[in-house]
């Protein structure tokens, strides 16, 4: 798998820029691959990717996206709770972009 | 990589002039988009497959074992020897082309080698020059030649341009089972280390774990338990199903997909819902959590391998006889190969429906029932108190699974629940269903999305039967028996026939099943609201 440098740190990603080590995880890696995609993360931003890391810890897979949309909606009030305010953060699709910048692995979701 | 980008009006423009080249001369060419990347060694070293090395098919230099074209070779004189239908298939063929113009890829990418006859002969070619007398000594002029690194890859690519879907089988005049023969491709290029990461994870994941996805107990518990907030606050009612449990009359399993991805959830909740109200004493495995069997696209060693894990947790929690969800492959596995790999299951009692004493002797061997066979009994039984009218936003059509169909003969049952359930069905054309049916696009584990265009070429022929019916009777609902073709036909019809959904047949009979003491539904199981109710909460 490659090494690409983010953060000034050497980390091992793979074909889709997924890191492969969780461990080597840290902020700043979270804030240059948003940088590296034209997205400054705001606290928004890392509500969910806070929530997506405490729930991989717990569960080891990423949240389904309803589980997302439901926490969401219980912590930062039902107006926030749905896709599309979701996507309005992660327009690549919150699963995808947002599991990236928490350094977990991409989702399977369907197999 | 760049993004698939390219709209459905430039794909739908298929070339189907052959090249200039004899198909021989012309050496495969790697399109972006149309291949998927190659499993991680980790992955393959977790089932001991061989070779497991760090690769990728983008390189000129595929890092391929030293010995690799004995293995190879050796090992097609094993398949060979143990398999007398693949030697069948090497013989027989008249090349007559019935098969040419039938398959899904070729329709969507007008790629000659997509032909099912043509892409067998990438493999018949390598077999006459080693394994046949003619062969040997005319070598060409027999249709003969050496095996490559050029041959190989192109292996790798059209064999994994197949979805094992049989429907050029259908209509080849010898039977000739074209599937087994990409089987058979794909268990030689797994020989030397070649293999998907779309495939490799999950049969890793389905080893250790007991599902595709890797969900742990406490993750499939929790999912689980997630839906039945959700049932609860639709019906009013609260559901307590159990997990593992010793004693159980029947063993519920489905793909892990209807636990964790949309819009199989929905249908993992009209299970749930039917379950509770017939009172069915049942149990759900979080060790035989897998319906499915990735393994059926490596190599058939290990498909038994993982298929031996839902007989295993039979045995263990003692119970009568097997449920299975909706899937596709797993049926396949069941209905042609279980028996002879790891059956019959002796242990079991032939499946009887507890509500209607309906004996299903098409189960006798395997004793797993398919749950569309189960409901279809039980509303052919007047067990179920029904509202079709729930489902009236819907405007129906049914999606035959490749394996149910023609793995399975089934074929009335689920239309059977879904006409039950759902006041508007229309069929797609009949060359599009049944036995003829088209494949999703994106089975045997290329429902990757690095490989988005291959998907949706292939998905191509499946979604102009769906615009059909969509533009002639405003079909909305694209149902299936399939957890595979949730996930892939979501996408292929976003991107072909836009405004079409994709459900699970028991979501839909979910949504129609009137509970025992449930509150008045003003919610489907998408927590839409229903038909007439808009505004209600």
């Amino acid at each position: 798998m490659p090494n690409i440098e983010i953060a000034g740190k050497q980390v091992e990603v793979d074909e889709d820029g997924y890191m492969i080590n969780l461990e080597d995880w840290n902020k700043d890696i979270a804030v240059a691959m948003a940088k590296g995609d034209g997205v400054e993360l705001s606290d928004s931003h890392w509500e969910i990717i806070n929530f997506l890391r405490d729930y991989y810890q717990k569960y080891q897979i990423a949240p389904m996206i309803k589980i997302l949309v439901k926490e969401v909606g219980k912590v930062m009030g039902p107006d926030k709770g749905n896709t599309k305010y979701l996507y309005e953060l992660f327009p690549d699709g919150p699963a995808k972009q947002a599991c990236r910048y928490a350094g977990l692995p991409k989702p399977t979701g369907c197999v | 990589m760049a993004k698939f980008s390219a709209k459905p009006d430039e794909l739908a423009k298929i070339r189907y002039a052959p090249p200039e080249t004899e198909w021989m001369e012309t050496p495969v060419e790697f399109r972006e988009h149309m291949f998927c990347h190659a499993a991680k060694p980790k992955d393959l070293e977790t089932v001991e497959f061989p070779n497991a090395h760090e690769w990728s098919s983008k390189d000129e230099d595929w890092k391929l074992p030293a010995n690799w074209e004995q293995t190879i070779l050796q090992g097609m004189k094993d398949l060979l020897g143990k398999y007398r239908s693949f030697q069948l298939f090497m013989d027989i063929c008249v090349r007559c082309g019935a098969c040419a113009d039938k398959c899904h890829f070729f329709i969507g990418s007008g790629d000659p080698k997509n032909m099912p006859v043509l892409r067998a002969e990438l493999l018949r070619s390598v077999y006459r020059g080693n394994f046949t007398l003619a062969g040997k000594i005319l070598r060409k002029l027999a249709g003969a030649r050496e095996l490559t690194v050029s041959v190989l890859k192109e292996w790798w690519y059209y064999f994994y341009q197949c979805t094992e879907c049989r429907r050029c089988s259908v209509f080849c005049p010898y039977g000739i089972d074209t599937a087994e023969i990409t089987m058979m491709g794909r268990e030689l290029t797994n020989m030397i280390g070649l293999q998907l990461g779309w495939i490799g994870g999950p049969v890793a994941n389905c080893y250790m774990k007991g599902n595709h996805l890797g969900l742990e107990p406490h993750t499939i518990k929790s999912s689980i338990e997630f839906f039945l907030d959700d049932i609860e606050s639709i019906t009013g009612i609260k559901i307590e199903p159990t997990f593992n449990r010793k004693g159980a009359e029947i063993l519920f399993v489905t793909p892990s997909g209807d636990l964790f991805a949309n819009p199989g959830t929905y249908t993992a909740m009209g299970y749930l819902m039917l379950f509770h109200e017939l009172g069915l004493d049942y149990t759900w495995s979080t060790y035989a959590s897998e319906g499915g069997n990735f393994g059926f696209f490596t190599s058939n060693e290990m498909a038994k391998r993982l298929n031996s894990k839902i007989y295993a947790e039979a045995k263990r929690l003692g119970v009568k006889w097997v449920l299975g969800g909706e899937c596709g492959h797993m049926w396949r596995v069941i209905n042609q190969y279980m028996d002879t790999w790891n059956g019959p299951a002796d242990f079991m009692e032939v499946p009887k429906s507890p509500i209607t004493g309906t004996v299903f002797d098409n189960a006798k061997s395997t004793k797993m029932v398919h749950i569309a066979e189960f409901t279809a009994d039980l509303i052919k039984h007047n067990k179920l108190k029904l509202d079709p009218r729930r489902n009236d936003h819907l405007k129906v059509t049914f999606h035959d699974s490749c394996n149910t169909s023609r793995g399975m003969g089934l074929l009335e049952e689920p239309r059977y629940v879904i006409k039950s359930v759902c006041s508007h069905f229309y069929e797609m054309p009949e060359n599009t269903i049944r036995e003829k049916t088209f494949c999703c696009g994106s089975g045997t584990g290329l429902n990757a999305s690095e490989n988005m265009e291959l998907r949706m070429r292939g998905g191509f022929p499946r979604a102009n039967a769906v615009k059909y019916v969509h533009e002639r009777h405003g079909v909305n609902m694209l149902a299936n028996v399939c957890a595979i073709d949730r996930a892939t036909l979501s996408a292929s019809m976003d991107y072909w026939v836009p405004g079409v959904g994709v459900a699970g047949v028991h979501e839909l009979v979910g949504n129609a099943l009137i509970m025992k003491g449930e509150k008045e539904r003003t919610q489907d199981l998408r927590l839409e609201p229903l038909p007439g109710k808009e505004g209600s909460e």
